[in-house]
């Protein structure tokens, strides 16, 4: 007989919705060893194929179930920096677990029978956290003499910092904001991520030497050029997909119309949430109306959900998508912990129009209901709007979850910089080098918005460019 | 970054407006007319944006000019010489376009004087006939007075009280010169109010007018869209698209409304700070 895949331990739902501390509380030694234990060990295993990295997941896993931990750990360290991170923000159900043999494969995600590698890869980092574990350094002297700046301290950014300090070579990142980590800190909400995780693993780099410069734009406070001038021998762009998308429906800039991006950055990173004590404000509403399906769309919701009840309003917060549940883009977890937390979803709902009142504040949105169609580029079914399906939905707070493009702050002023039509950055795919010799790029600004782990990927290729670059 | 020198430029019983000289080389270094900085006095600070009233790039210092309004510019207005502001970044926004346009009429009121101050500036270095028109309330709130009077061709006054100039409004000057002659550029930098009356002024005689808009943001880089503005039926980002826009082409109704969004919180915090 099969046995069942180990469930992770995580705070109850009536815990979490008055606090941002994590959901996901991993697994104990012994579950991890009971899941490990799950893993085939497969003559020819598929999972890796699955990871953007190519993490040996087979390895690892043995290597869990021998409790050599810290082996685990180096094997996972190969080909990524930073497992504490990957195991709590990968979507893991539509990478390595739905490539794993035990998952079904008729599903768009993986099933539950497929191994927990996600957890387990968590529980390695999260082991090498508490212990003090160090990866070891794979220090060149010919790269020693060499400095590199890096644009952007968000998964990209820290990626590259990681694997070029490790070889020994002097970085330092350059960040806009005047907090590190970028999407990974105004993005992704504490109830995933929790920020002891990220700011060990930024402290972990500064121990390896890179120097992190805040309030600092490319572009604007330094050019490109500048750079150069001043040492540099290469540059890193990992400028990511900063700028929400509208909808460009009528009343979209209506008070408390936010994109999900300032609506959680309001609350990631100035922490609205803890006003007055902090100092930046955020309106909640009786009725939060969030627009999206993707990972984004539900972390704004549980957000939102969090601070009506900080707020002491009745919760009351809804997602809205075109299409059906299946379709969203979405964690198959973080759906069903915005579910279990209180969050409504409504279905096969598309957006029309914002109203608001005299003071110009939102009250509700005119949508219509939508029908399933043939699938369209992405391989989704494409909705189909209801013509005379009008209705409306309460709303004093709207959050518009629907994509990211391209900053364009620093290409828009250094022509050389050679982008495509959605302002994405030109590299060649094998050395990730841009339209400029010396400068690579990686992340969401080079083929648009993806994963962290994508993200982790491209860095590391472009990492080991520069470093063959240099030498 | 370490504040260098504070002066109190006015003070009355419900306001003051401090100047800031910061030590800041990489953005005195960059700073151009119309640009600004988004600034945070603590950790736990709103970000919000201040128009770069002047730079030294010799001395790599900037300078800004607050008018003590809410809780973040009260909180800035605190900060004595000495105190390090735990973020400035810059410069952000396009600066202005200098050119030689030919004779052009700069309206600043209130704070707004000190933003239109840096325009001024560097369109008097490349030829331009300047006009200049500022207001406020009252006297003591009449900012950089002696420094607009040493560039300007002609500078102009008005205070609501008269108890300096001309008793009235920017506007009413503004009127009486478009109507005597033709000028090329009108630019204005003030409250919402002024900058929409001045608008709707030049619309009529179709004299170009540009305004520089004091828009809430967070990040300043584009990447949340609450500076969000209707510029010709469009919308715009202030801190990258602007924050100068077409006075002729802004939808002020909206914007107005946009800037009240908290209020509420605004009149909290200050109520629990005794500000």
């Amino acid at each position: 007989m099969k046995k069942e895949a180990v469930k992770v331990n995580e705070l109850k739902a009536q815990e979490r919705s008055s606090s941002f501390s994590e959901v996901v509380l991993g697994y104990f030694e012994k579950q991890a060893l009971q899941e490990a234990q799950r893993c085939l060990q497969c003559k020819n295993p598929t999972c890796s194929q699955g990871c953007p990295v190519g993490i040996d997941i087979k390895k690892f896993i043995a290597q869990i179930t021998q409790k050599n931990y810290e082996d685990a750990y180096n094997t996972i360290k190969e080909k990524n920096n930073f497992p504490s991170i990957c195991g709590r923000v990968c979507p893991a159900e539509y990478q390595c677990r739905k490539a794993c043999i035990l998952s079904k494969k008729d599903s768009p995600f993986a099933s539950d029978q497929a191994i927990n590698i996600h957890f387990l890869e968590r529980f390695v980092g999260d082991f090498a956290i508490k212990n003090e574990l160090e990866p070891s350094l794979a220090k060149d002297r010919r790269l020693s003499k060499f400095k590199v700046a890096i644009v952007g301290s968000g998964p990209a950014g820290l990626c590259v910092a990681g694997e070029l300090a490790r070889s020994g070579v002097k970085v330092t990142v350059y960040e806009a904001l005047h907090k590190t980590g970028g999407v990974l800190r105004y993005g992704i909400p504490p109830f995933r991520l929790p920020r002891n995780i990220l700011d060990f693993e930024i402290d972990y780099l500064k121990k390896l030497g890179v120097e992190f410069v805040l309030n600092f734009i490319v572009g604007r406070t330094k050019s490109l050029e500048e750079l150069f001038k001043e040492g540099y021998s290469a540059v890193f762009l990992g400028l990511g997909a900063g700028v929400p998308s509208f909808l460009g429906l009528d009343g979209e800039n209506l008070c408390n119309v936010y994109s999900a991006n300032e609506f959680l950055t309001r609350i990631n990173l100035m922490k609205a949430y803890k006003f007055p004590q902090y100092h930046t404000p955020i309106n909640a509403g009786k009725s939060i109306v969030v627009i999206g399906g993707g990972n984004t769309a539900i972390d704004a919701a549980r957000a939102a959900l969090r601070l009506q009840k900080i707020q002491a309003i009745p919760e009351n917060t809804t997602i809205i998508y075109r299409r059906t549940e299946t379709e969203m883009p979405a964690r198959r977890l973080e759906i069903e912990h915005a579910r279990q937390e209180g969050v409504n979803f409504k279905f096969l709902v598309q957006p029309v129009g914002f109203k608001g009142n005299e003071q110009g504040f939102i009250e509700k949105i005119e949508c219509l209901e939508c029908k399933l169609g043939k699938p369209d580029s992405s391989g989704r079914r494409r909705p189909i709007p209801q013509e005379g399906s009008n209705f409306f939905m309460e709303s004093e707070t709207a959050i518009i979850a629907v994509g990211l493009k391209a900053n364009t702050l620093l290409t828009g002023v250094t022509p050389e910089l050679k982008v495509d039509k959605y302002s994405d950055l030109v590299v060649d795919p094998k050395t990730m080098q841009t339209s400029i010799e010396g400068v690579y790029a990686g992340g969401d600004i080079v083929g648009g918005e993806g994963t962290v782990i994508e993200a982790f990927g491209t860095a590391k290729k472009a990492a080991a460019s520069i470093k063959r670059g240099l030498i | 970054m370490k504040i260098i020198n504070k002066k109190i430029l006015a003070k009355t019983q419900i306001t003051k407006i401090v100047q800031f000289k910061l030590d800041a080389p990489a953005i005195a270094k960059k700073a151009k007319a119309g640009q600004f900085v988004v600034v945070m006095a603590t950790e736990k600070s709103e970000r919000i944006p201040l128009t770069l009233v002047d730079s030294n790039p010799k001395e790599g210092t900037i300078v800004l000019i607050v008018q003590e309004a809410g809780f973040s510019t009260k909180q800035l207005g605190e900060f004595q010489e000495g105190d390090s502001l735990y973020s400035v970044t810059g410069p952000l926004g396009h600066s202005t376009e200098i050119k030689n346009h030919g004779k052009i009429i700069l309206v600043g009121g209130g704070v707004g004087i000190a933003e239109i101050y840096p325009v001024a500036k560097a369109l008097k270095k490349v030829g331009n006939d300047l006009t200049v028109i500022i207001g406020a309330k009252t006297k003591e709130l009449l900012i950089l007075e002696k420094k607009l009077k040493e560039l300007a061709d002609s500078l102009c006054i008005a205070t609501d009280d008269g108890s300096s100039g001309r008793k009235g409004f920017v506007t009413d000057i503004l009127d009486e010169l478009i109507n005597k002659q033709r000028y090329d550029l009108v630019y204005a930098v003030g409250p919402l109010v002024m900058m929409q009356e001045v608008a709707k002024r030049t619309k009529e005689r179709n004299i170009k007018t540009l305004v520089s808009l004091s828009v809430l943001m967070v990040d300043a880089t584009g990447m949340c869209g609450c500076c969000r503005v209707s510029v010709g039926g469009e919308t715009k980002f202030a801190c990258v698209d602007g924050p100068e826009f077409d006075a002729h082409l802004v939808d002020w109704g909206e914007l107005g409304k946009r800037n009240n969004v908290y209020k509420k919180q605004e009149n909290h915090i200050c109520r629990l700070n005794n500000l």
